[in-house]
């Protein structure tokens, strides 16, 4: 069991040295990140992508020959945590700080770094965070601001749906997803009938697919968490929902296959990162996880692991580890990964600090997600 | 209190107003939290620790403080009218749900605070229109004083520590009256209190209204201290995490709050040696404390200092002929 | 109609599993006093020890006995022997908050010692759909609320027509005097922690395969039961099954007809309503006020 093997290193570095700032042989790329409480899974699956990447590179001599130093910060899934946290690191001078998840963590942090002029690499997905004029925030996956018009537009084009319903569950991940879903929907002409919103954590769906059996939309999106979806699907196949169910990542996930067996199949949608996208780059990556931490990785574990190499990517471009020039750089550039291996597709990032990569359009077809359709980035 | 209590109030007191020259912005932050923090333990020290009651709506109080204030002062409500009013309103709203709640045997009302506590949540998140729901409010402006600007960390920290001073010395004059006296005669014992007259459920109802009220003013200034709030602060993680503080701080101890309050916040830094294993720690430092020294650190330092002055009475030969305390 | 009956079984289904846990949390609670604030925690925790057998190589049943007697163990013995008796003398609220705590280490020692993800759990019975009445329920549904109707059933038999039941009653409802009158008050005690552990244990291993094991499962379903014991009176087992039924039933047609936002409102403000209006539940016996 690594993790045993994990907790043994741990503590031999906890109680050896735990200032960050001892010198030369290191650079400083804090991590804060969401490791208990409503974000544990997201938070701990970009941080095992994230150290994924640490040791391998560090293996090979660091950036520019210093090794990567990442303390690990946990925001305890609050937003006054995390910025107690993001404090704490600005006092001793990061170089980049890598994280959090929740985009309201995210979104307090950012207030700190911007002044501090520090990159933070994050993991939220709220159209929020790019639109607040940050020069400093950038982020390694689709902001729903991107993610939902590629939906809109495959229920338009692809499934002709002229009503939708919309399952999402209530947190700032799924309310953010449904408010810009209905905003890409509303422009498209096409009627929201069904607006239903979900607990997380929840276990029954029944009152949940008896409403969306009433609704009678052409097309239902189904926005949930991991074990919600699982649950949500089975519930509807055993209802007899003949619908079409439409999804963002998750829904078509392996991990989420898994959990609904059966259920799962027919399910479509759009799927941004993924570690079952057909790219050998990709799947090395996935089983090169599954080797070191015993588990599948969602797509949290690719934002943190391609993070990582992000930075690798512009300091050694720039030189040296100035964050200013960093931002500077970042900004317009664009990595493949014959250059980096380690960013595993090919990904520019534009002024705002999102990224532009192509994705897929799926479909779960005998137990296994299969890719219908590749979609060009947008700025080609 | 004593004269060995009163020094280290002084010496305390000192340290506090020095510390921020010494300190780096995180560790200001941390005390400001503190400061902050235990404003809200101080609340929930009167309901519980004097009145008996416990309470586990704390965290929700301290969130409609914070609400209160991120919405009034945007709209150019001055921040200290805008205070006034988050106490008000917790006041109010802590006697309406007192009024039937306290009539119910002591644990029944740990329950029916829990519920208050997640229908409040559900409504800061629900409510979009007032709240902003789940995304929560951002920025809120640290207050502008009559010219004196708190919005660096040091002069914040002067704020939270100043407001927690006033506050203190307001409570303890409130204990020291006689009116706080019938608080000390209700739990030391309650049959007795109600045999000489006292109306315990209207004191008892009295002791939760303030205490809410002063989450209420915690809250009040959690919002321009964090700059960012949303509806999950303030669930019942909080309100644990508050019990918590007053107990093991030493529950009905007047100066238990700012020792528990400081080791809540304290202990999960000095754990983060262990990296993601402190939470386990910490729980299970939580349970050694409590089978250890239920009566919280000041009730342990108590014990201590009598033992020790005990001893030095005995130790004294018996020149003062019939020796004893 | 039709759809109104499919959230009524449904509901019933769900109220089943509450049902199960809020028994053994009222008996615990009747018993010895202690309020245990982690009993959504003992019901998430026998399916990860039933899990870590399995990966050791046992076979299903077999890993199902092995979490049932593990969790009579450190569930029912331990959880009483290091943690109950020693802070019972000090009061209801250091235990509380030692639950509380217990709760915590629990959910973090799953999350860091097995995994943060929601693992897939095998079923008791295989998982058919079954139409009855124009709705459609599972087999799984069936089968918990089979098990939850023949263990009450079972504990009724135990608590009303056996000697043992009869002295765990009389411990319940008068500890000094059953002492008084010979019973083995300790004893008894100690039995009814072992009962709660293995509730939760059959719970668990029952609720798996639906909710699916994650280490925070604990969270909804503490509640729930805290939520179904109070509203169908402390003092009856019969009570904590009506809780939940109604419980499991309410929260489906408040979700389905009047809010999904606000789905969780109902269920609290329904025991707000019982607490105030009528403590002792809809089953229960009045207890005295002290003061």
């Amino acid at each position: 069991m690594s993790r045993w093997i994990f907790l043994g290193q741990v503590l031999i570095a906890g109680l050896g040295m735990t200032s960050p700032v001892n010198a030369q042989s290191t650079v400083y790329i804090p991590a804060i990140l969401e490791l208990s409480g409503a974000g544990a899974v997201s938070g701990t699956n970009f941080r095992d992508g994230m150290l994924l990447a640490i040791d391998e590179i560090n293996a090979k001599g660091g950036i520019l020959g210093k090794k990567i130093d990442t303390p690990l910060l946990d925001t305890q899934s609050d937003a006054g945590t995390s910025r107690a946290q993001v404090q704490k690191v600005l006092d001793n001078k990061p170089y980049v700080i890598l994280g959090p998840v929740f985009s309201g963590s995210v979104l307090v942090d950012m207030l700190l770094t911007q002044q501090a002029e520090i990159p933070e690499i994050v993991g939220g997905e709220a159209a929020a965070i790019t639109q607040k004029g940050n020069p400093y925030v950038f982020r390694t996956s689709f902001g729903q601001q991107f993610s939902m018009p590629k939906i809109a537009n495959y229920m338009r084009d692809g499934i002709k749906a002229n009503s939708v319903a919309v399952l999402w569950v209530n947190n700032d991940f799924g309310k953010g997803g449904r408010d810009t879903f209905i905003k890409e929907m509303n422009a498209r002409n096409v009627k929201v009938v069904a607006d239903i919103s979900t607990e997380s954590g929840q276990a029954d769906f029944s009152a949940d697919v008896v409403k969306l059996k009433g609704a009678n939309a052409d097309a239902i999106f189904v926005y949930l968490n991991e074990e919600e979806s699982a649950r949500f699907l089975r519930e509807a196949r055993k209802q007899g929902v003949n619908k079409p169910l439409i999804g963002e990542t998750t829904l078509l996930g392996q991990k989420v296959i898994d959990l609904a067996g059966e259920a799962a199949n027919g399910v479509r949608g759009h799927v941004g990162l993924t570690i079952d996208a057909p790219i050998p780059a990709v799947q090395d990556f996935a089983a090169r996880f599954k080797t070191r931490f015993n588990y599948a990785c969602d797509h949290n574990g690719i934002k943190g692991y391609t993070a990582v190499y992000f930075i690798k990517h512009v300091t050694e471009k720039i030189g040296k580890f100035d964050s200013k020039a960093f931002a500077e750089a970042a900004h317009g550039i664009t990595i493949s990964p014959k250059d980096e291996p380690g960013i595993l597709m090919e990904a520019t990032w534009d002024k705002n600090g999102d990224i532009d990569r192509i994705s897929f359009l799926g479909e779960v077809v005998a137990g296994k997600q299969k890719i219908v359709e590749t979609l060009p980035k947008l700025g080609k | 209190m004593t004269r060995l209590g009163g020094i280290l109030v002084v010496l305390a007191a000192a340290a506090a107003v020095a510390a921020p020259f010494f300190l780096k912005p995180f560790g200001i932050f941390l005390l400001s939290t503190w400061a902050v923090l235990t404003i809200a333990v101080i609340g929930l020290n009167l309901t519980l620790g004097y009145a008996g009651q416990i309470s586990l709506a704390q965290g929700a109080f301290v969130g409609i403080g914070a609400y209160t204030v991120a919405l009034l002062t945007p709209a150019g409500v001055p921040f200290p009218l805008a205070f006034i009013a988050a106490g008000f309103l917790c006041f109010v709203i802590g006697w309406l749900l007192g009024y039937p709640a306290l009539r119910v045997q002591h644990h029944y009302l740990a329950f029916v605070t829990l519920a208050f506590t997640t229908l409040v949540f559900l409504v800061l998140r629900n409510e979009e229109w007032l709240t902003n729901g789940i995304y929560g409010i951002t920025g809120t402006a640290r207050p502008n004083l009559l010219g004196w600007k708190t919005g660096g960390a040091r002069d914040f920290y002067f704020l939270c520590l100043g407001t927690l001073a006033l506050l203190s010395l307001a409570t303890w004059w409130m204990l020291r009256s006689p009116w706080g006296r019938a608080f000390v005669a209700l739990r030391e014992n309650p049959v007795r209190a109600l045999s000489l007259g006292l109306d315990t459920r209207r004191y008892t109802l009295m002791a939760f209204a303030i205490g809410s009220s002063l989450g209420g003013l915690a809250g009040a200034l959690y919002a321009p201290l964090v700059q960012f709030i949303e509806p999950n602060s303030f669930s019942l993680g909080l309100s644990f995490n508050l019990l918590l503080m007053v107990i093991v701080g030493g529950s009905g101890n007047f100066f238990g709050p700012f020792v528990g309050t400081l080791i809540a916040l304290l202990l999960p830094e000095w754990l983060r040696v262990t990296q993601g294993y402190y939470l386990i720690v910490y729980a299970a430092a939580v349970m050694v404390m409590m089978a250890f020294c239920p009566t919280g650190v000041l009730g342990l330092l108590e014990r201590a200092v009598r033992a020790l002055s005990r001893r030095k009475v005995t130790r004294a030969p018996a020149l003062t002929g019939g020796a004893g305390p | 109609m039709a759809s109104f009956i499919q959230l009524l079984v449904s509901g019933l289904a769900t109220g089943a599993i509450y049902a199960l846990i809020a028994v053994g949390f009222t008996l615990v609670w009747q018993t010895s006093q202690t309020i245990n604030f982690a009993q959504g925690e003992f019901v998430m925790l026998p399916a990860f020890f039933v899990l870590a057998a399995m990966n050791s190589g046992a076979p299903f049943w077999l890993a199902a006995i092995i979490a049932i007697v593990l969790s009579a163990l450190v569930l029912g013995i331990l959880f009483k022997v290091v943690i109950v008796d020693p802070m019972l003398k000090y009061g209801v609220l250091p235990l509380v908050i030692s639950t509380i705590a217990l709760s915590l280490f629990l959910k973090e020692s799953v999350k860091d010692f097995y995994s943060s993800q929601a693992q897939p759990f095998p079923t008791l019975v295989p998982a058919i759909d079954i139409h009855i009445f124009e709705a459609v329920v599972s087999t799984q549904s069936l089968a918990v609320l089979a098990v939850a109707i023949v263990t009450v059933g079972a504990l009724k038999v135990l608590l009303d027509n056996t000697r043992l039941g009869r002295q765990m009653q009389a411990t319940a409802q008068n500890a000094t005097l059953a002492r008084i009158l010979g019973v083995p008050v300790r004893r008894m005690v100690l039995y009814t922690f072992l009962l709660n552990a293995v509730l939760v244990a059959v719970a668990s291993i029952l609720v798996s395969p639906i909710y699916l094991a994650k280490f925070t499962n604990g969270e909804t379903l503490g509640i729930a039961a805290f939520i179904a014991a109070i509203i169908g009176g402390f003092n009856h087992v019969r009570g904590a099954i009506l809780g939940g039924v109604i419980l499991g039933v309410l929260d489906n047609l408040s979700a389905a007809y009047i809010s999904s936002q606000y789905r969780g409102a109902f269920p609290l403000i329904i025991l707000i309503v019982v607490i105030l209006l009528r403590p002792q539940g809809l089953l229960g016996r009045v207890e005295e006020r002290s003061v």
